[in-house]
């Protein structure tokens, strides 16, 4: 009668668990970040096997988060625009810290190897972190790849002031005629209204 | 020494050619049939700016569209293709059609695509979306796409309904519900 009784607690714990992971799954991306809203910071390990914070920017007025990947074609043909993005505003104050939030055992291509191979061939300039337990990503509200969010470093942290795509061309480059990351690293910077604060573009979903 | 390997190459091309010509088996001529049918259906793939395609979000007909956004190199997406081939082999008199919308790249449509299609056999309609400037067309579709794929758009002329998310064939039934199908 016991076991029988332990039995049901199990069952009924099991279901509450299972349920309970449902809802997350379902209101993980819901709960994201909205404009405003202050940023949590991590510590994640980079390419180079260090641990990067937020926080290890004593001088950044802020930053360029952006949720990438290897296998996604979307973030493949973003990667040389991140490079640049890196290079013209990590001076200014604005650096690229890009955040991979795949799970690695669903896509092999997407594990910390492959990151350091990918980062190796395309010359990274700036940190390409694991989101280790992908912990980071459902805070942020991030459901795909490449996704950004701009971040203006204030006394009351890390504020979310940018949530989108990075220009209006994915395929090419120079077709780009909307260039939303830099619009909007530039408002922060000349201390102006930001353009277009969100956007939405196509990219791979994250996968849990 | 170079006669030697001309000959050698000669020999092989004229037996090569000449066995692929003698193993080629006759082909029946509905099956050849059946393959033009699907040839053409495959050369026929349509791609579309977002303002050609916005008139297959507008149909105002009595047939619910099942529009499931994906593409080749999104794994979730090809994981979810079973459940929509048999929801468009089911079809049977019910006014429903499936349509498939690529996201596959212009340049990766001969590449990848179609040899897909192909392999798969594929039957829904698979149409090619590109219109690069996504964020100008990702709100009318709905407005809270966050644009990750897949995603899938269910409508008629009283129903509208939109998913971010996987879906298996029990799940696309208890939608379709809804529809009355």
């Amino acid at each position: 009668m016991k076991t029988f009784h332990k039995l049901t607690i199990l069952t009924f714990l099991a279901i509450g668990i299972s349920a309970f992971t449902v809802i997350s799954n379902f209101t993980s991306t819901d709960n994201g970040y909205k404009i405003g809203d202050v940023a949590t910071d991590f510590k994640l390990k980079n390419i180079d096997d260090k641990w990067v914070s937020l926080a290890d920017y004593k001088d950044a007025k802020g930053f360029i988060v952006v949720f990438t990947c290897n296998h996604c074609p979307f973030s493949v043909a973003y990667e040389d625009r991140l490079i640049a993005l890196d290079k013209k505003y990590k001076s200014k104050g604005y650096p690229v810290i890009a955040l991979n939030p795949n799970n690695p055992e669903k896509y092999p291509s997407d594990n910390f190897e492959n990151m350091k191979i990918r980062a190796q061939e395309k010359g990274f300039t700036f940190p390409y972190l694991v989101d280790e337990g992908q912990k980071i990503f459902p805070q942020y509200g991030a459901t795909k790849t490449p996704h950004v969010y701009i971040l203006e470093k204030t006394t009351r942290g890390n504020i979310v002031k940018y949530i989108g795509t990075i220009d209006n061309n994915y395929q090419d480059a120079d077709k780009a005629d909307k260039h939303y990351v830099e619009n909007a690293v530039d408002a922060l910077l000349s201390g102006s209204k930001i353009p277009l604060s969100e956007t939405k573009a196509i990219g791979c979903s994250i996968k849990v | 020494m170079k006669f030697v390997y001309y000959l050698f190459f000669t020999f092989c091309f004229w037996n090569c050619a000449n066995k692929t010509k003698s193993s080629t088996p006759p082909i029946a001529e509905d099956t050849q049939e059946l393959l033009e049918v699907n040839k053409s259906k495959i050369d026929a793939i349509k791609i579309y700016s977002f303002n050609q395609f916005k008139s297959l979000l507008e149909k105002e007909n009595d047939t619910t569209y099942v529009i499931n956004f994906w593409a080749t190199w999104c794994k979730p997406c090809v994981e979810e293709l079973p459940a929509f081939e048999k929801l468009h082999a089911e079809i049977g008199s019910k006014k429903m059609k499936v349509i498939l919308v690529s996201l596959d790249f212009p340049s990766e449509v001969n590449k990848q695509l179609i040899p897909f299609i192909r392999e798969r056999n594929l039957q829904p309609e698979v149409i090619v979306l590109n219109d690069p400037d996504t964020n100008s067309w990702i709100p009318k579709i709905d407005k809270k796409w966050t644009g990750a794929i897949p995603a899938t758009l269910f409508y008629n002329n009283n129903k509208r309904a939109f998913y971010e998310e996987s879906f298996d064939y029990k799940k696309l039934h208890s939608v379709l519900k809804n529809f009355e199908l």
